[in-house]
This record gives C-alpha cells, structure tokens and sequence, in this order.
C-alpha cells in the first residue's frame, strides 16, 4: 500500500474531486476542490497550504558535517551562515546531477537536507572517514508550505517571533502556539511563503491551528496541480520531470550538468573538492552545451493555428509534463518538459531544453502544438526565467 | 506411408524440438517429430495426475519464451496466454517476511522497512542488472561465434561480440568482469545488507546447479534470469494459463497448423548413420524412417552416446559429452489442495498467494541446504519455490481446491545410497515438513502429492541425471562451449545430425531459442 501523510486525516476529509497523485511512495492530493483553478490563484492572491511532508529528509549532524556537505554539493556549504538555507544540486563524477534539495543550517554542526530521491547511501557513501551522523529523518518530520501573500500574517498571528527580520531562504526556529517547529522562508512557488518543519506527531494541531488563524485571511488548501502551475511560472525545475537524475539515467544523453541546467550560479569551483567538481570546472571552460530556458508562446500564432482549423485558441490549463519537440529554422533542436497556460501572466509558458546556441532571451523558436490531431509549429521565443517574480518574494 | 522420406526428423516433442519443427515446417519443409512419450512438451507439460487437478508437473512459471518465438508461430492464436505472477514473498522464521511487489513505491516501502540503504540499492543494482542483461542479449539471438575458428562468419560474429563490449563504459565492463566470476552471494554483498533479500535474490543464481550461493561463477547465473525482462516485457515472470504444457501444446498446434505432423508414443532407438551421415532414425518398434536432416531435441549424452553411438563420433567430442555436467539438483513436489495454504507471516488469502512464494531466509540457509548436497545427501531444509497455479487460472483445480508446485533444492541426482521410492517420499516429506513451519495448516490440507526427484526426471522426461536444463548453466558451458568447443551450433561431427535442445546455446528453461536458431541453421538463416 501507498503511504498517507501525517496530515492525511486532513487532507482527504477535505479532498472533494478524489484526485490524488503519488508522490515519494505517498498519496497526496492532486486537487482537493473539482478544478485546481481556486487553489493556484490563492497562492497568488491570498494564502495557499500545501503538504509538502514526502520530501525525503535527512538530518546531518557531527564535527564534520559541514566537511561531508561540502564534498557533496557543489555550492559552499562552510560559508552558509547558522540558519541559512541553501538550494542546490549535487552530481556525480562525472558532473551529472543526481539530485537537487536544500541544506539548512540548524546549527554549528547540524543540517537538514532535503531531496526528491532518497539519498541515505549517497550521503553515507560520501561519509566514509568523517565524523558525522546521519539520520534518515523522512517519516518522522512532517513539512507544510504556507505560500502566498498572506503567508506573513497568519503565520504571525500564532507565533512570537518576528517573521518581517526573517529573510529570504533564512530559518528561524519558532513555537506555533505552543508547538516546537523550524520556520523556513521557502518554497516552491516563487511567491512569499515559509514552509513549516515538524514532528510528525504535531502535525494535526500545527494544520488545524494554521487553517483557524488563516480563515480571515483566505487561507486554501492546494494539491499538487496548483502547486505545479506556480513552480513553472517560478522557472523551478522538478526531477524526473525536467531531469533525469544521473543514477537512473539509461544512457549518458540522458543526464544533465547543472550548467546544462541552468544552476551554473550553484557551482563553486572555487571550493577545493567536491564530487564532479572536475568535470564541471572543465565545463565551465568549454561551456555548456545545452541550457535550460524558459519559452513563451506567441498569441497571435497560437491563435492563427486553431484558426485554421475554425477554433479559438485553446490552452492547457492543467500544467503537462510531457517532452514536446521544439523547433528552430525547421529542425528540431531540443524539447519542452513542463508548460502550462499561466492564468495570472495570460502566457503560455513552457520549460525546455535547448542547445546553448539557441539559448538567448528574445530568440526565436517554435512549440510543438497539436490543433484538431494535427501537428503544428505555435512561433514561441525564449525569455528569462522566472516568468513570475513578485517583489514581496524577497521583500 | 507412401514416401517414407522427411526433409527433417525431430527426435524428441520438448517445446524445442516443437518450436524447430515449426519453424522448419513454415519454411516448407516436410517434418516428423517423434516423441517418445503419449504426451508432447517434455519439461513443459500438464498433466491430471489426480483427477480434476492440473499440475504443470515439470517447469511450471514462463520468462524466457521469446517474444519472437510468440510471434511467429502466433502462439495466442494456439491457446498461449502468459498471465503476471505479480509478488514474491519470503517468510522468515521469526514471523516476518520480505515481499517483492512489482509497484515501484509499495516495493520500495518493503525493502525499507528491512533496510533504508537495500531499498534505495535495489533501483540501483536494477539499472545496472539491466544494462548488464543488454550487454549479453544479443548472444541469446545470434548462434554463438567459435573464437578458435577462422571461418569468415564466426569472425565477422566475434567483430560484432567485441564491438559490442568496447561500447560499454569502464564500470559497466567492471560489473560484467564481476558477473562473469563471482559467486552471487558476494555480488550480492556488494549491493545489499538485509539476509531476506540477499537470500531470495541469490536463489535465481543456483536454480538447476549443484552450485550453493557461495560458488564462483553464480553472479552470471542471476543475470540470466534477468534477460526475460528485456523484450518490453514488463512482468518478467509470467504463468502460461493451463500450466506450463499449454506452453508445448500452442507450439504444437502451430507446428501441425503449419503441416508438420507429430507422432507420440514414438520412441527413437538409434540414429543410422551411413559412411558419416545420418539418413534416419529407428525406432524401438523396428520401424525405420528416412530423412535428409535429423534433429535432435535430447541432451547431448543421450543424443551422442546413446542414439547416434560413441563409434560414429570423434573421440574429443565423446570425451566433452562425458565431461558435461548434468548433476541434476532439484525436485519438484506438485499438490492437490482442499483449501487455501494459511502463511503465518500474512495469513489469510490475499495478494501474495497470487505470486512466488520463496523459502529463502538467507544466502546461509540456502548454503547449509547445499552442504548437505555436496556431500550426497538431500537438504533436511530445501530451498524452495512455491506457486499457486490455481489462484492465476482457478480451472487448475475445481472450484475451491488448489494445486501447490513446489520447486525444491538439493536434491542431488547421486543420492548416498541412491534414489529408492522411500528416499524419495523422505525428500517429500523434508518439502512438507520445512513448508510447514511456514503454514502450519499445509499438512492438512494436502489431498494427494506427488514428488519428483531428478531420478524420476530422468526417467520420465529423459533429461540426463535429471538436470532440468539438459545439462547446468554454468559458464564453462555456456555461448560457444555449449555443448562442446567447435560444436555449439547446432551441427554435429555427423553430416545431417543436428542439436536442438537446451543443452545447445543459449540453454535451458522454456525459451524456445536453441529450437528456433537450430531451424535457422538448417534452413541457412542463422546470423553470427
Ligand atoms: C522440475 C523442473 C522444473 C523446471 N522449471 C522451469 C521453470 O519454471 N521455468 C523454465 O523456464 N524452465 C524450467 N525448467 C527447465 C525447462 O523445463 C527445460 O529446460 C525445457 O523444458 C527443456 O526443453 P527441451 O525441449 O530442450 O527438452 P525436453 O523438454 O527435455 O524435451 C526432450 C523430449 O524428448 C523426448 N525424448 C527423450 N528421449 C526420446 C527418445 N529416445 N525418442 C523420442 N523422444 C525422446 C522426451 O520425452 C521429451 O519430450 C524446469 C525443468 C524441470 C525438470
């Protein structure tokens, strides 16, 4: 059988349309009202609660923690400052990304990482002759997302410690009335938003304490579709959607670099060692091959296509995940992964892989469509990731 | 018969002399097969040995049928029909159990409760089994290169081998190296730390040999049973619907559909040979029939030794069919059941009861079990696989009875004292008893049984010592030693005598390949 969350008493009270989706070996709601539609626009207009609890999460502690993340990642993990969190990837010899997550210093000698695959053995493998211990904390730690604009204000009104002096990708650790949690200013949206670390044993009176503050302030309960439409517009990739982790790659093309990425600003080369960090620095010299870009795509083209065939324009509003081929000069010269009709920017927007020649913002490529079963070519062009970036994100 | 002429004569109705026979028939050749038996399918057969109850009295789960082999005889057509087994469930003594699901997530929540490292390995070791299963593959299609020869084809055959590995990257040739020389036990210790697993997956690497988990050469053996997973075939394991002697019948079918004819109760005495060639077999009624090409679906000792005669064959090739090894290791116990098993470690009826049940605790039980068949005694405690026929196509049995196949290990063809029909229901009575202290209800239930041992195999179906793959799957005897230098595909020393049966590359197990590639070499198709 599936696992449920530590919130599922909650959720699947809640989860009206009975859509529900896997996620790390969990059930999670996709949508709990009969469209996601109501759920994504409350992570952009008021508050949206979101059970993020399948991450995979280890706790890192011991003289030489810091030692072992550093080997790991390719980011500075010595430099992070005691509750600071950092996202990042982390790859193999050869420079592949395996994986990527977040590492939060709880303390001196004490992390948190967070991944979308189990990484036990990789830690472990990267351990060998350093003082550290490493506890697979997945199951016994529960995790939320509060997301939204509103986010601030309800988590405020049930804590004491000052949330406006917490900074972007900063952790505080807090009382929610009463109840130990960390509270991280993170998240998957792009949006202002903490996300919310706790016993697994808490975790029905964390929810019903976050949903009775936040009712005033439209907090909503969002599922992984809602989730999924803001994070594309966040320009944030997801493994096994976008990437597909070095470990289960079946062939070398498969693989990706975190230049190839777009995650060149994670990579320190000026760090003395770390796993890949030979094959990146070679990288760095010769330059990625591919990039990962965002594409948006032409109205008018998207409109004249269906046209055509006597309809108007239809886009995806539930987020796909596909590999759809894109085009430039005719040929096909790489593919979209993820897109999706952004409902708040009027786009449709598109995550892709593309070849670092035709990588530039502004280029012009075209977006596989298929109008009436036949296949098009919609003009898109490539522009800067995020596609959605509010001030109040990091303000 | 007017014309008492055949292009080609099958010795011998296994699937593979049925499969040749087909293929040969489709190609417009005029084909006999003559089986010994009342019954085609040899080790693929199901029989009533109690009325009402089926039991695929041999080999009893399908994986490596090739899907070509499906294809081109369009065996659905016949009757085939492959159904999933879905789990495979190993009960512990303390009360527990590890169980293999095919769903990834549930799989995976298992493994961890045994251990988080094996559940995040088993992907991992998974990838690379696959990868390993493709580097070999493509010798299970080809009839296998001679590295001593100089013919153009067995070096254009070579170039392709070689080709092949310089294409695998540094770690993928390291795994084979490894593969190819240690035993599954260590391989295993390299991926893995829970005993259950280790166990049960170490299992696959002794099927059929007098080898234990321990021995060298074993690792090769667990890749073997991986290459059925390869063809798009997305549940490996598979339980043909009417037992495994549907498997023979659909062949069969397809082989008279295609005009080849069959005869059973048809039992070869001799092949004749005349100046070096074989124009014909006799059979042990007297009646002798022509034929241009003669194949034989037996074992290479019966084949040689037996039928053709040690004087009509080079001394060099004698002497490797002497020194093949056969050693027969394994039984079978089939049951009729008046109910349901009652497991203790999941009681009740339920999914597990659809899959492989698997006594295979650890890599240690499994080798004490082959201590004591080294030195020429069953195992007390034998390994075992054990299915439920009944609950993937419930016309096995009648309506709430069930049938019960037990595959078990050692028992070793070169008994101390030999095989006597109370040894034999000792050795039953070992499967039962072990059984039992995982459901204790078994004893019970049980309302008939029969138990096989590899004297009864070999006396039954004519595997030599009763070896279930007509000879071990061992790397000595394995590509182009199978079955002997110079000689593994499919021709013989004899003009017109060729092999077609698992002791030919790529071996044993209800594949059909030796069948089919011995067909293309006769009718000058074979690539390689
Ligand atoms: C107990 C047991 C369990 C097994 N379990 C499995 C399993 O679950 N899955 C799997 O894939 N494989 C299994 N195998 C192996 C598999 O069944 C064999 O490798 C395969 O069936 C052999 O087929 P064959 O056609 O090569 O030879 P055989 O099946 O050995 O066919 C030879 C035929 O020749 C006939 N014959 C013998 N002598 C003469 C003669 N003088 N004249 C005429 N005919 C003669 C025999 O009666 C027989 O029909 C098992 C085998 C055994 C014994």
């Amino acid at each position: 059988m599936l696992k449920t969350t530590p919130f599922h008493a909650r959720t699947a009270a809640l989860c009206v349309s009975h859509a529900w989706r896997r996620w790390a070996g969990y059930v999670v709601a996709s949508a709990y009202e009969l469209s996601h539609e109501r759920e994504y626009h409350a992570i952009r207009s008021a508050a949206a609660l979101i059970d993020v609890s399948p991450l995979y999460k280890y706790l890192v502690t011991g003289a030489d923690s810091a030692r072992l993340l550093d080997r790991m990642v390719p980011r500075s993990v010595a430099r992070a400052a005691i509750g600071q969190v950092l996202y990042t990837p982390w790859c193999d010899a050869a420079g592949k990304v395996l994986d990527d997550g977040t590492i939060a210093r709880l303390g001196e000698t004490e992390f948190r990482v967070t991944s979308a695959e189990p990484s036990l053995r990789w830690l472990e493998a990267n351990a060998t002759g350093l003082e550290v211990a490493i506890a697979d904390a997945s199951d016994a730690t529960a995790a939320l997302a509060l997301q939204g604009p509103n986010a601030r204000a309800i988590l405020q009104e049930l804590t004491d410690v000052d949330l406006a002096s917490l900074k972007y990708f900063r952790l505080t650790a807090a009382r929610l009335r009463r109840i130990p949690v960390t509270i991280s200013r993170t998240g998957y949206t792009g949006d202002l938003g903490y996300e919310i670390w706790l016993d697994a044993g808490d975790a029905l009176a964390v929810w019903d304490a976050l949903v009775e503050a936040g009712t005033h302030y439209g907090i909503t309960p969002a599922g992984m579709l809602a989730l999924d439409v803001a994070r594309i517009e966040a320009g944030l990739m997801l493994l096994d959607v976008d990437y597909v982790s070095a470990r289960k790659a079946l062939i070398e093309s498969q693989t990706s670099t975190p230049y190839e990425l777009d995650l060149g600003w994670t990579v320190d080369l000026g760090k003395e060692a770390f796993v890949g960090r030979d094959a990146l620095a070679a990288e760095a010299e010769r330059g990625a091959a591919w990039r990962f870009v965002g594409i948006e795509v032409d109205w008018d083209s998207l409109e004249r296509l269906h046209a055509e065939a006597g309809l108007a324009p239809r886009v995806p509003s539930a987020p796909w995940r596909t590999s759809v081929p894109i085009y430039a000069r005719s040929n096909q010269v790489g593919y979209a992964t993820s897109g999706v009709w952004s409902p708040l920017l009027k786009k449709y927007i598109a995550l892709a892989h593309v070849p670092t020649r035709w990588a530039a913002p502004g280029t012009p490529v075209d977006l596989e469509v298929t109008v009436e079963h036949q296949r098009k070519r919609a003009a898109a062009r490539v522009v800067k990731k995020p596609f959605f970036d509010p001030e109040r994100k990091h303000a | 018969m007017a014309n008492n002429t055949y292009d080609a004569i099958v010795i011998g109705g296994g699937h593979n002399g049925l499969v040749c026979a087909a293929y040969l028939a489709r190609a417009g050749r005029r084909v006999v097969v003559l089986e010994r038996r009342e019954r085609v399918g040899g080790a693929a057969v199901s029989e009533q040995v109690f009325p009402g109850f089926t039991y695929s009295v041999f080999s009893y789960v399908v994986s490596l049928l090739r899907p070509e082999i499906i294809r081109d005889l369009e065996l659905p057509r016949h009757g085939l029909h492959v159904l999933p087994l879905e789990s495979t469930l190993t009960p512990l003594a303390n009360g527990d159990y590890l169980a293999q699901w095919n769903d990834h997530d549930q799989n995976r929540r298992e493994l961890a409760r045994h251990s988080l490292r094996d559940a995040e390995a088993y992907d991992e070791f998974g990838r690379l089994m696959h990868q390993m299963a493709r580097a070999v593959k493509p010798f299970l299609g080809m009839a296998p290169p001679d590295p001593a020869s100089l013919a153009p084809r067995d070096l254009a055959g070579l170039a392709r081998v070689a080709r092949h590995f310089r294409g695998l990257h540094r770690g993928q040739f390291h795994a084979l190296h490894k593969l190819l020389t240690m035993s599954a036990a260590d391989y295993l210790d390299e991926w893995f730390e829970s005993e259950a697993l280790k166990g049960t997956k170490s299992a696959s690497g002794i099927i059929g040999t007098l080898l234990g988990p321990r021995s060298p050469g074993t690792a090769y053996v667990l890749l073997h049973h991986y290459m059925g997973e390869l063809d798009g075939v997305f549940r490996a394991w598979g339980f043909a619907k009417g037992g495994n002697g549907s498997v023979s019948a659909a062949i069969a079918a397809s082989a008279r559909a295609l005009g080849a004819e069959i005869r059973t109760e048809a039992p070869v005495a001799r092949v004749l040979v005349e100046n070096g060639r074989a124009t014909g077999v006799a059979l042990e009624s007297g009646e002798e029939i022509r034929g241009t090409r003669i194949v034989s679906g037996l074992d290479p000792r019966r084949t040689f030794l037996d039928l053709v005669g040690a004087c009509h064959v080079p001394g060099e090739l004698v002497e490797a069919v002497r020194r093949f090894r056969f050693r027969g290791a394994s039984a079978k116990v089939n049951l009729a059941l008046g109910a349901l098993p009652d497991f203790t470690c999941m009681p009740g009826r339920g999914p597990h009861l659809r899959g492989a049940i698997s006594i295979s605790p650890s890599v240690d039980y499994l080798e004490r079990a082959y201590d004591e068949a080294k030195y020429g005694e069953f195992s007390r405690r034998p390994y075992m696989d054990v299915v439920i026929p009944s609950m993937i196509d419930p016309a096995m049995a009648p309506p709430g009875k069930h049938v019960m196949s037990i595959f078990a290990q050692y028992a070793p063809y070169r008994l101390n004292g030999g095989w006597t029909g109370a040894r034999r229901e000792a050795f039953g009575d070992a499967v039962i008893d072990t059984l039992s202290e995982y459901a204790p209800n078994l004893k019970s239930i049980i309302l008939h049984r029969q138990v096989l041992t590899p004297a009864d195999i070999e006396r039954t179906v004519g595997l030599a010592e009763g070896n279930i793959f007509q000879g071990e799957l061992s790397l000595q005897q394995m590509f182009s030693l199978r079955p002997a230098p110079a000689w593994a595909k499919y021709r013989t020393p004899v003009d017109g005598l060729f092999m077609c049966g698992s002791g030919t590359h790529p071996g044993g197990g209800v594949m059909g390949a030796p069948g089919r590639l011995a067909a293309l070499t006769i009718l000058g198709r074979a690539s390689g």
